[in-house]
Formats: C-alpha cells, sequence, structure tokens
C-alpha cells in the first residue's frame, strides 16, 4: 500500500477478506483502507469481485443463503462483519444506489420519507425539510418540487437514479456504496451525478464501482483495479491513469486486457 | 507491451510512433545536408536545405493533429496516453531542429555569396555539428527502441556541446579583435554555432521525453544523476 493511502484518514479498514458464493471464492484476502470524504473508485473486468466487495460494506449478501465473508471490515473502528453487528443500524450507516434505478412504487415524497421513518421518528414539517433538503442535494428538487405527490416511475431515467440518491443520503448515511449508478444514464444524466458525487463527498465517504473508466477517472479520488477476486493495485487516481504501478492495472486500463 | 483488445488503435499508435521516426530521419538529413554544405561551400545543397523546411512544418502540423485525433477518439490512458503527450512535445522539438538547419543554410548561403569563409572557425562548427548530429541520432534511436538509458546517456553530450560552443566563441573573439574586418563574417559564424547549440538542446529535451513515454517519470529541470537515477530505475 503506498504513503499516500497509509497517511490517508481511514473510514473503512478492510483487513484479509475473503468471500464465499457457496464453494465459490471471489474475493481472496483483499485488505485496504478506504479513505473518509473521499471518492474511492473500484474497477476491474467483469466478475473482478468490484460489486461483490462492494456489498460486503452493507453486509447486502445477507439476503442469500450460502453467501459468506470471512475477515474484518472495520467501520470507524468497529467489525461490521461480527455477528453482534445491527444490520439495520448499519444500513442506516452505509447507504447504497444501484445500477438500474430502483424507485418503489409510490409518490416522489414517500420513497424519500419511507427510509427515514424506519429510523427516525420526524414531525410533519421536520419530514417535509428532510425531503427538501435530500432532493436539493440530489440536484432534483427544483424538477420535483410541484410534483411531490406524483409515482416516482413517472420520472426519467435520470431522475429516477437521482431519486435514489435522494433516498440514500435522506437517512443520512456516512458511507454511500454506488453500484454503477450511470450505466443506466444518458450523458447530461450522467454528467449530473458525477457532479452530485463531487458535492456528496464533503459530507460523506463515497465508494463508486464502474466499468467506465472515464468516469473513474473523472469523479474519484482514489482507486482500487480488481483481478479474479484480488485487489492488484490501489492507489491515488492520479497516478493510476497516468503512471499505475503493476502491468497488470497499465493493460486493463489502456485496453490490453484479454 | 500485449496488444490492444482494439487492433485498429494498436495501428493508429503504431503510425504515431512511425511518422514520428520519420520526421525524425527528414531532420536529421536537413542538418546533415547543411553541415555539409557549409563545409563544402555547396550553395545549391544550401539552398536545397532552406526549401525543404516546409516538408518538416507540415509533418508536424499533420502528427499534431494524429495526436488530437487519438486524445478525442481513444482517450488513452497510462503509457499509452504518455507516448501520446510526449509524441506532441517530440514534434515541436524536431520542427525547431528544422528551422535551426534552415538558419544555419541561410547563414551559410549568405556568408559564401560575400566571400571565402576562415576555415577554422568552419572546422570548429563542423565538429560541434557532428557532435549534435549523433546526439540527435541517438535521441531517435533511443525513441524507436523506447530505451531510457540510452537516452539519459545523451543529456551528458550537451554539456560538450556547450563546452564546444564557447571555444568557438572565444575564437572569433580572437578573430574580430585581431582584425575588425572580419566581423561580420564572425558573427555568421556565430549565429551557425548558436543553432547547432540548440539543436543538442532540442534533443536532450527529446530524450527526456524518451524518459517519460517509459519510466512515467517527468525529469525536465532535474540534475543528471537524477534524470539517470529515474532512467536506470
Amino acid at each position: 500500500m503506498s504513503e499516500d493511502l497509509q497517511f490517508a484518514n481511514p473510514k473503512l479498514k478492510v483487513k484479509d477478506l475473503n468471500f464465499f458464493y457457496g464453494k465459490y471464492q471471489a474475493l481472496k484476502d483483499v485488505s485496504m483502507n478506504i479513505p473518509a470524504n473521499k471518492v474511492t473508485a473500484f474497477i476491474g473486468p467483469s466478475g473482478c469481485g468490484k460489486s461483490t466487495l462492494l456489498r460486503t460494506f452493507n453486509r447486502l449478501y445477507e439476503l442469500y443463503p450460502g453467501q459468506r465473508a470471512e475477515g474484518e471490515i472495520q467501520l470507524d473502528g468497529n467489525d461490521i462483519l461480527a455477528k453482534t453487528q445491527d444490520i439495520t443500524l448499519l444500513r442506516a450507516k452505509v447507504g447504497m444506489v444501484f445500477q438500474k434505478p430502483t424507485p418503489f412504487p409510490m409518490s416522489i415524497y414517500d420513497n424519500i420519507s419511507f427510509g427515514v421513518r424506519l429510523y427516525e421518528n420526524l414531525r410533519r414539517g421536520e419530514m417535509d425539510e428532510r425531503i427538501e433538503w435530500a432532493l436539493t442535494k440530489a440536484a432534483l428538487w427544483k424538477e420535483v418540487k410541484d410534483k411531490l405527490n406524483q409515482s416516482g416511475n413517472s420520472l426519467s431515467g435520470g431522475q429516477q437514479q437521482r431519486l435514489c440518491i435522494a433516498r440514500g443520503i435522506a437517512i443520512k448515511p456516512e458511507v454511500l456504496l454506488l453500484d454503477e449508478p450511470c450505466s443506466a444514464l444518458d450523458p447530461i444524466s450522467t454528467s449530473r451525478i458525477e457532479e452530485l458525487i463531487d458535492e456528496l463527498k464533503t459530507d460523506y465517504t463515497v465508494v463508486i464501482v464502474t466499468h467506465n473508466m472515464q468516469q473513474a477517472a473523472r469523479v474519484s479520488d482514489y482507486t482500487a483495479y480488481m483481478y479474479l477476486g484480488e485487489l492488484i493495485e490501489f492507489g491515488l487516481t492520479d497516478n493510476i491513469f497516468i503512471k499505475p504501478k503493476r502491468k497488470e492495472t497499465e493493460d486493463y486500463i489502456t485496453g490490453r486486457f484479454g | 507491451m500485449n496488444d490492444h483488445s482494439s487492433k485498429q488503435y494498436d495501428i493508429e499508435l503504431e503510425t504515431l510512433r512511425s511518422r514520428v521516426l520519420e520526421m525524425g530521419g527528414l531532420v536529421e538529413s536537413q542538418i546533415l545536408a547543411a553541415i555539409n554544405g557549409l563545409t563544402s561551400g555547396d550553395l545549391q545543397a544550401l539552398n536545397a536545405v532552406i526549401l525543404e523546411d516546409h516538408r518538416v512544418n507540415g509533418l508536424e502540423v499533420s502528427i499534431d493533429t494524429d495526436c488530437s485525433q487519438l486524445i478525442a477518439r481513444r482517450q488513452p490512458a497510462a503509457g499509452d496516453l504518455r507516448l501520446v503527450l510526449a509524441v506532441i512535445k517530440i514534434v515541436t522539438d524536431l520542427e525547431r531542429i528544422g528551422d535551426e538547419a534552415a538558419k544555419i543554410a541561410r547563414m551559410g548561403k549568405q556568408s559564401y555569396e560575400r566571400a571565402r569563409m576562415p576555415s577554422a572557425p568552419v572546422a570548429a562548427v563542423k565538429h560541434v555539428g557532428d557532435i549534435a548530429l549523433g546526439m540527435l541520432r541517438k535521441a531517435l534511436n533511443a525513441l524507436a527502441r523506447l530505451d531510457p538509458i540510452a537516452a539519459a546517456s545523451i543529456v551528458r553530450e550537451d554539456f560538450a556541446i556547450d563546452e564546444e560552443f564557447s571555444a568557438i566563441v572565444r575564437q572569433l573573439i580572437t578573430f574580430m579583435m585581431e582584425d575588425p574586418r572580419t566581423i561580420s563574417q564572425s558573427l555568421e559564424i556565430l549565429w551557425i554555432a548558436k543553432a547547432i547549440e540548440r539543436i543538442g538542446d532540442h534533443s536532450k529535451n527529446m530524450a527526456e521525453q524518451v524518459i517519460f513515454i517509459v519510466k512515467g517519470t517527468d525529469v525536465r529541470h532535474t540534475t543528471v544523476e537524477e534524470l539517470e537515477r529515474e532512467a536506470r530505475g
């Protein structure tokens, strides 16, 4: 691990993490520190384990029998893989946005308030404020403020994805996980979301999985290259795209792969 | 280095490199012709150098266009990006070397049209010109082979050129003091020597770009020792 990461202020510390889908090992001895209030991108070919790694950060895999993680992931020093970890509480701290927009089949307002109600008991006025705050942060408020009672499904793809981001940040998580948030969006919606990611890092630690290397280069402070379940290289994005240390990384980002 | 998944991309990068080397070859022959014309007094040869300079300029523009296209279409990264960035800088140096060749030819022509050139300083200019030409060849070879060690060795040669240039200046001052009628011709020889000294500087710049392509470290404005360490490391 390079010096700049040693000194970075870590939000998540991953130590010797192994992950299994039944008998198949998808992550092999992954160790890394994810710096706080920075954007970290995971890149690598399909099946390299980048999404799997992302999903361990809020234990999303728990929904599926036969999937298990071994090792340690510390969030601010607490091992989130411990049996005693309250998963609902973990997911309040570590939010997630998926590849395809997944609005709930309810109004724009309820899409956001639904998650907040799980964790907090807000009065109507406070809830209104929270929803305006989240939609403003997600750069969607101006477009939807007059139609909060319309269905979330009535929005365009890009708007739906920003709604999902608003929903994710409304519960005020500390870490925001983005799993290919722009792969279904047009370039304009993509650049809106990229702009948003840049703003979000003042308050959150952002981890993004992307197939689009230019996107990783544009939005992230740190980039991790993964291949066949291993972390091959992790460093400053400024270095990775100009002067990667490992030949495997160079081959992948210059398109010499496979 | 492995091939790209895209064959066409490989071809484009390879074409870019070979076109830079083609430009380098043209510039090299321009310098050689200028220096030979200068020592032999062959005005036709000197004229030809002046007339050929537009080909060098044309290659600069066309290779720069190729680089812009490659960046816009391929978004090169890492080693590919460094190659394209370095090529943009190298063609600028090559074009300047081409200008120096034309300048040498023009000055030589002017001088010969007026009178015979004094043989001692011309021999000194020929000597420093050979060193500069050698540096240019080595820089182009280092680029062709992507050899950072060979590139680093060019940097020390630039010191030799600088020393030779100072010696020529001292010699010319002596000439001018002994016989003020030689002043205008001595000044022309001084400009020629300066042009050759610049060729050394441009070749050194190109060598630094070769180290950047291979090692990813920007070695401009560092000490020779640091540069050699980066080239080996």
